[in-house]
């Protein structure tokens, strides 16, 4: 098998703050291929979004830190690549959108200096040219006008115009890969299925890779090819998006999938999985799930599990019920998530 | 919106002035005038008239531009101010530009390396510039740059052996126009002590805006997109940030501008600056109602006029921001 587009072994990014080193992201391991659709999920805080920030060089200066690791992306480790280096990659090689497209684009500049700006930082070509090109990437998101629009504020656009903009401008140079941080999570639903639609297009179409981080298993459904569970700083599940679908192996991913409401769901209460998030760093010994988990048992209270391979391909879970013989959680009665 | 604001502070001033203790004749015929002297002189200015009916003729006078007569000189206000207003014009704009370049800057650079030494003793400097005397500090500038150094003239607006001819009494203009780079370079150094002490508190202010600016415009999601995109530091700084930052800063840089054209009599006394200022502190010294009630409200006029400009610079620079 070839060399994968994106390789991340071990990844350890901290914050330091007053009260001192909070580990955000613990040992992070894992690939994308070229062209995939790689979907990371997890609750608000388990480091999902951090993971990306470190691949972009993004951490906010000062306090965030990539403490270990390598991130690997075309035999390149951008942990230690120089800020040059990674000013020429980002937009280009590696491209993001983010959750909130009101507030990502400049209030101040034309839609059409900010597109120009993204194409000519990594291209050598005209302003005119590059203009031609900007209008191309906007009928290309499906933006009708154009012409038009490359001269409008965007306070002139609404929030899924506003996306789709966003998303042209992360397309402009065809970067290998994408980062989408949720990027539909602050739109309408029927326009987060039409972007969602866009993003799976220009997958199929260019062959870019996306990396889709949400909370929103539906999201996953629709879009991922494979997918990695965080929970606190950790992948605690990774496998094909039918294998965790049909047969979630850590309890953590059951209760993430047991808590999608059905719609033709009896009406029952919508199930949430107990307690809250360990605080970063706090748990010491021991399965950080354990709190919360309705199989624990002695062993996660006193061991750190690892990543198990639960025998079917790439699908790995950090949970000692996948050691015991004829392991998973849906052997057991309380997981009833039969979906997909 | 302007033409109120300036009847009412021509209002105002008309009181105000009256209010003070002092009759113009008595001032300028002096202490020893006999009674009926002072009474002529009274009625021939016109002061023994009803308040409304000066007020009128005032106001009248104004809408037909004309800003009356100095009583104690005689010659029409709007010839006279103008030398005086053109010597401010010249000195506030000058500290202006230093304010807002060094002020600007500063603020930008601190914000960007934020918690840096250069940070901490920019911050510590700004604190240090507003809570500085201004004239404490112009003596202090006279005593090491002129008189220990040698480097820069004391006072006035240009070297008395070398007179500029007036043209539009701007000199920087004037000795430009006529070719006279010697004379210019003077102009220049005469103006380099008061400019610096005058521009101290609005570059501390300016400064510390721009900071505060920077840093809340720094932490927006649209900054985080261009650093994505592969924007270099200094383009997000100076690009992307700056033109949102700026427009708080803005309102910062207009009122100080104001305050300085109306403020500055101190330095101007200092520096012996032959400005607006000296012109009507000298009037309130002869009760010279017109120079006084004319003085003042062309400060205000140009105060509203240049926030009239800040309010246009809003609209030029946030297409958020309309105005019908």
């Amino acid at each position: 098998m070839e060399a994968p587009l994106l390789e991340v072994r071990g990844l350890r990014t901290s914050f330091f703050t007053d009260d001192g080193e909070i580990p955000a992201v613990d040992g992070v391991d894992f690939s994308a291929r070229e062209g995939e659709v790689l979907g990371i999920v997890g609750e608000s805080g388990c480091g999902k979004s951090v993971t990306s920030l470190s691949i972009m060089g993004l951490l906010p200066k000062g306090i965030g830190k990539v403490v270990g690791g390598e991130i690997w992306f075309k035999g390149e480790n951008l942990v230690e690549a120089s800020e040059r280096r990674m000013k020429q990659i980002r937009g280009n090689e590696i491209a993001m959108i983010f959750q909130e497209p009101m507030t990502s684009l400049n209030p101040l500049f034309t839609i059409g200096d900010q597109l120009v700006e993204a194409i000519r930082l990594h291209t050598k070509i005209r302003k005119k040219e590059a203009r031609a090109r900007a209008a191309e990437m906007l009928k290309l998101v499906g933006l009708p006008r154009a012409e038009q629009m490359l001269d409008e504020y965007p306070h002139q656009l609404s929030g899924g115009m506003r996306q789709r903009v966003m998303i042209a401008m992360a397309m402009a140079c065809q970067p290998a890969l994408l980062i989408a941080d949720e990027p539909t999570t602050a739109l309408d639903v029927t326009i987060q299925a039409q972007i969602l639609a866009l993003m799976k297009e220009l997958n199929r179409t260019f062959g870019t890779a996306i990396m889709m981080i949400t909370h929103d298993l539906g999201v996953v459904a629709e879009i991922c090819d494979r997918v990695i569970v965080m929970y606190a700083g950790q992948i605690v599940e990774e496998g094909s998006v039918q294998a965790i679908f049909r047969r979630p192996q850590h309890p953590y991913t059951a209760g993430l999938i047991r808590s999608i409401p059905d719609i033709r769901g009896k009406k029952e209460r919508l199930y949430s999985i107990p307690g809250q998030v360990p605080k970063p760093g706090s748990v010491r010994c021991g399965c950080r799930f354990a709190e919360r988990c309705e199989y624990v048992f002695d062993r996660c209270r006193q061991e750190d599990p690892q990543l198990y391979e639960t025998g079917e391909q790439g699908h790995r879970t950090r949970c000692f019920l996948a050691l015991e013989k004829g392991g998973g959680v849906d052997e057991r009665p309380v997981a009833r998530s039969e979906r997909a | 919106m302007i033409i109120p604001v300036l009847f009412g502070m021509s209002l105002v001033v008309f009181f105000m002035i009256r209010a003070i203790p002092g009759n113009p004749a008595q001032v300028i015929l002096g202490q020893k005038a006999t009674k009926e002297a002072v009474a002529a002189l009274t009625h021939k200015l016109g002061l023994d008239e009803p308040w409304y009916v000066q007020y009128v003729k005032y106001i009248g006078g104004l809408l037909r531009g004309d800003l009356g007569e100095s009583i104690r000189t005689g010659a029409p206000i709007a010839e006279e101010i103008w030398p005086y207003l053109a010597a401010t014009l010249e000195l506030s704009l000058a500290a202006m530009l230093i304010a807002v370049v060094i002020g600007v800057n500063a603020g930008i650079i601190s914000a960007w390396f934020q918690h840096s030494w250069f940070d901490y003793i920019a911050m510590v400097l700004a604190l240090i510039g507003v809570s500085m005397p201004i004239f404490w500090l112009g003596l202090m500038e006279q005593w090491l740059f002129s008189i220990q150094l040698d480097w820069l003239p004391t006072s006035g607006r240009e070297d008395v052996r070398n007179p500029i001819e007036p043209i539009t009494h701007l000199y920087l203009i004037d000795t430009l126009l006529s070719g006279n780079t010697e004379q210019f370079w003077q102009v220049v150094q005469h103006l380099v002590l008061p400019s610096m002490a005058l521009a101290t508190i609005p570059m501390a202010i300016i400064a510390r805006m721009t900071r505060s600016s920077m840093l809340e415009v720094m932490k927006s999601d649209y900054i985080r997109t261009a650093r994505a995109k592969g924007v270099s530091m200094f383009w997000v700084v100076y690009k992307h940030s700056l033109k949102n930052a700026i427009i708080p800063v803005l309102t910062v840089i207009g009122l100080q501008t104001g305050l300085l054209l109306g403020g500055a009599i101190l330095t101007e006394t200092i520096f012996s600056w032959p400005g607006i200022g000296r012109y009507i502190y000298d009037a309130i010294g002869y009760r010279d109602y017109p120079v006084i009630q004319s003085g003042i409200l062309i400060i205000a006029a140009i105060f509203i006029f240049i926030n009239l400009i800040v309010d246009l610079l809003y609209a030029a620079i946030d297409p958020r921001i309309k105005y019908n």
